[in-house]
């Protein structure tokens, strides 16, 4: 009895310190991916001396530009916003800036944080690099669906640019279980006559579940009927083992799908 | 894994039973009946070209290109009939008539609710896989509700008509839209609220508006692109045949919308669409001609959409009578010849059939006290009766009989159909401005009290008592042998019925009607042989399906979809 509550007290000690191990590893991974709140601070006072005038305080001063919502005429990535700051937009739209390298980080990551000081500002690195991380090493497109393309079993990312905010996307790739909106967890069930099924979760309700099974066919399934029956809350995906250059590129493409014209 | 179990209680049949339960079954359907019901396949067109030879499916809005909403389903019979119980009720998340049609496809039903909202569910549940929602642009208008009669299906993909006069294809599979696409401008007035019609690889619609001086069309577009491929109006521009029957310009806002999801025959290569009423819809004078293709049924080249022939039921429509019924297409003999006929109960009141070759009118007969013509010339034109202002004339602006599917049943070779008996309406016709976008009428007519000697209803039921009583008009399900024009027996309802037909290869009838009674009847005899009272207005046709061996009949009523099967 006594070795028996030994184990469970070192089982149980080493599972706090890999969870501890976790939190921090997670939190290394954000700060990574994140301008500093001291970034943002600076890059507001910048904003409200050089930007403001035209831009308005709202950050909608300029048609077509919404740089608190994130639309932009043509910048999408980070370096682009860097780069329209300090070459200005031809025609005299826009005159170049010469900015320091800090403020130039700090209004960048005053638009990422959505004009809030206290708020987060996800790197965005370029979309077209991030298209070819989706579709190819960072293994996005063996499970997600983007207009049309790839399997339907991982929910559609169409619309995610739209939906979602760069922090909600980046916190998805590097805690997806954190993420993992309840309706999206994993079935399995075993039926009476032993077929497993495998699935994401539609819909629930206390006799019957709905899902798409891992052969992207719409089930629905009696729970009387079933002999087995789990609700994981562990997501297929797993954490992102891409750099933070490249999680930036691949949120860059994600904020891009915007659904149909 | 982290997992949260539940455990159920199981009563599992020994293996041995199981085996004999499946075997039972299996002696007792036709094999593809059984095929499990998630298989997926792929809807192609020869598949929806023979929906009739799998009755387990409803591919289309009416079941199978020839409309006949006929199903060769069986299971469901007259001496069981009684036993049918309620399986399951989705409820319509928005007020409003619900005139929605659903299709039924490998065991996925797919229904669309007010606006534009499309839903994939289970069949045998009632419970809900994913719902796409499609927001109207604040500038679309409809003269009579925010209604939308169903999806079409094609491969993995749904196509849906809007109110905001838009296509969307949508994956069937996970709802998400895959193309959106502009049919024509909100700003006009068009809508959609039709389902469409799949015929190859092009997805056909026609638009709404002929309430607001829209000049009506019937467009196909590629089914992978949304592409328009070709484009039938139905009042021809300059220099077009037909274009004469229309003075000055009154052609661009003659209205002629199609709102109903029209026919198809494939070995003539024929799509058929009924033409709704030329605008301003009550002041025929203020537009002298024919105004062709308005209340006719035109025959286009499902490839070019190029008009092969039409007739029209009512030139110079001056009574709102849309020719929006489903063009019916049967093989019959006629006087002894086997011939491709086409069966019509217009709006009008007449009841036509038409040679679908080459559109010939073989014969018209009243079905309803008519008097705004005395009869037909004997190419199908009517003779004009006009009534002096003030009195009421039969039919009323709803019709001898309207939108709501009919049916045919090769079994019994009879049309069936919900008919306003003893219906009028007194017409006031007013002149019109045309302005882009507005009502567009023409004056107006009497139906929002009973009008003495004028036995007229209003458009919809808004209480639960009839107060109209049997002061006006009643609904008829008629039983109509097309080879005499005569009712070969006839179901009279107390109120009016907007209810459609579904017939079944066991010879029943399932319909209902505004009082929410859904009741099958015999198809050959029109005996009551079982009834439910659901409480809502019946305002579309049942239809029938099987998944894993059981036959089910839904059926909605007021703001429920009800699905019935056979008590276990």
């Amino acid at each position: 009895m006594r070795f028996f509550s030994r184990v469970v007290l070192v089982c149980f000690a080493a599972f706090v310190m890999f969870l501890a191990g976790l939190e921090r590893g997670v939190a290394q991974e954000f700060a990574d991916h994140r301008y500093t709140s001291e970034a943002i601070e600076a890059g507001s006072r910048v904003y409200v001396e050089q930007c403001a005038l035209c831009h308005s305080r709202r950050g909608d001063g300029v048609d077509g530009v919404d740089l608190r919502r994130g639309l932009f005429r043509t910048a999408s990535s980070d370096d682009d916003l860097r780069r329209v700051i300090t070459t200005g937009v031809g025609g005299g739209q826009m005159p170049a800036f010469d900015l320091q390298p800090f403020e130039l980080d700090g209004v960048v990551a005053y638009i990422r944080a959505g004009f809030d000081p206290s708020g987060v500002a996800v790197k965005v690195g370029d979309a077209s690099r991030g298209q070819v991380l989706f579709a190819g090493s960072g293994g996005c497109a063996s499970c997600h669906r983007v207009n049309g393309q790839g399997p339907r079993t991982a929910p559609d990312l169409s619309e995610i640019g739209v939906v979602r905010t760069p922090a909600a996307l980046q916190r998805t790739l590097l805690d997806p279980s954190a993420a993992l909106l309840p309706i999206n967890r994993p079935i399995r069930a075993v039926t009476r006559d032993g077929e497993t099924i495998r699935g994401r979760r539609l819909n629930e309700d206390t006799y019957t579940v709905q899902l798409i099974d891992s052969e992207e066919r719409l089930r629905s399934l009696v729970k009387a009927d079933l002999v087995e029956y789990e609700v994981s809350e562990t997501p297929v995906m797993t954490p992102t083992t891409l750099s933070s250059d490249e999680v930036a590129d691949l949120i860059g493409y994600l904020l891009t799908l915007r659904g149909l014209p | 894994m982290k997992t949260v179990q539940h455990t159920w209680p199981l009563a599992l049949p020994s293996g041995g039973l199981l085996v004999l339960a499946l075997g039972a079954l299996l002696a007792s359907a036709p094999g593809a009946l059984l095929a499990p019901r998630h298989l997926r396949a792929q809807v192609t067109y020869d598949r929806i070209l023979r929906s009739a030879d799998e009755p387990q499916n409803w591919l289309t809005y009416n079941g199978t290109y020839s409309s006949q909403r006929h199903s060769g389903l069986d299971q469901i019979t007259a001496v069981n009939v009684g036993d049918l119980e309620s399986k399951w009720v989705l409820q319509n998340q928005v007020f409003g008539a619900w005139q929605s049609n659903p299709i039924v496809v490998d065991g996925i039903m797919y229904i669309t609710q007010r606006p534009n909202d499309v839903m994939a569910v289970d069949p045998v549940t009632g419970r809900v896989f994913w719902r796409f929602r499609h927001t109207p642009d604040e500038n679309a208008r409809v003269c009579c509700g925010a209604n939308n009669r169903g999806v079409a299906v094609l491969g993995d993909k749904l196509f849906m008509g809007t109110l905001d006069a838009r296509l969307i294809a949508l994956d069937a599979i996970n709802g998400r839209p895959i193309w959106d696409i502009e049919v024509a401008d909100v700003n006009l007035a068009y809508s959609v609220t039709m389902a469409p019609l799949v015929v190859k690889d092009k997805v056909i619609i026609g638009v709404g508006g002929g309430e607001y001086g829209i000049r009506g069309f019937i467009a196909a577009y590629d089914v992978d692109t949304g592409e328009e491929a070709w484009r039938f109006w139905t009042i021809p521009g300059p220099g077009e045949p037909g274009h004469e029957t229309w003075d000055d310009d009154d052609w661009e806002h003659g209205g002629a919308s199609v709102w109903v999801t029209g026919s198809y025959d494939a070995d003539l290569n024929l799509t058929y669409w009924g033409v709704g009423n030329p605008g301003p819809d009550w002041n025929p004078g203020q537009r002298p001609g024919d105004n062709l293709y308005s209340d006719a049924v035109v025959a286009l080249d499902a490839d070019t959409g190029e008009l092969v022939w039409h007739f029209q039921f009512t030139p110079n429509d001056g009574y709102d009578y849309d020719s929006v019924q489903v063009p019916v297409l049967i093989d019959i003999d006629w006087n002894g010849v086997p011939r491709r006929l086409m069966l019509w109960a217009n709006r009008n009141g007449y009841f036509y059939v038409l040679d679908r070759v080459t559109g010939e009118f073989l014969t018209g007969t009243p079905f309803v006290k008519v008097n705004w013509s005395s009869g037909l010339e004997e190419n199908g034109r009517p003779i004009p009766t006009p009534q002096p202002a003030g009195s009421p004339t039969w039919p009323g602006n709803q019709g001898g009989t309207n939108w709501y599917p009919p049916s045919f049943s090769p079994s019994t070779e009879l049309f069936y159909f919900s008919a306003w008996e003893d219906y009028a309406t007194i017409y006031r016709p007013a002149p019109a401005v045309y302005s882009p976008g507005r009502a567009f009428l023409g004056g107006g007519f009497d139906v929002l009290t009973p009008t003495p000697g004028a036995p007229s209803v209003g458009i919809g039921r808004t209480t639960p008592i009839n107060n109209w009583t049997d002061a006006v008009g009643r609904g008829t399900v008629m039983a109509m042998d097309p080879r005499t024009g005569e009712a070969r027996w006839k179901y009279e309802q107390f109120d009016v019925s907007d209810g459609g037909m579904l017939t079944t290869a066991s010879d029943l009838l399932f319909t209902g009607g505004r009082e929410g009674h859904f009741h099958a009847l015999d198809a050959a005899t029109g005996e009551l042989l079982w009834k439910a009272s659901l409480g809502g207005q019946i305002v579309m046709a049942p239809v029938t399906f099987m998944v894993d061996g059981r036959q089910y009949v839904s059926v909605i009523s007021g703001h429920t979809l009800v699905t019935f099967g056979l008590r276990d």
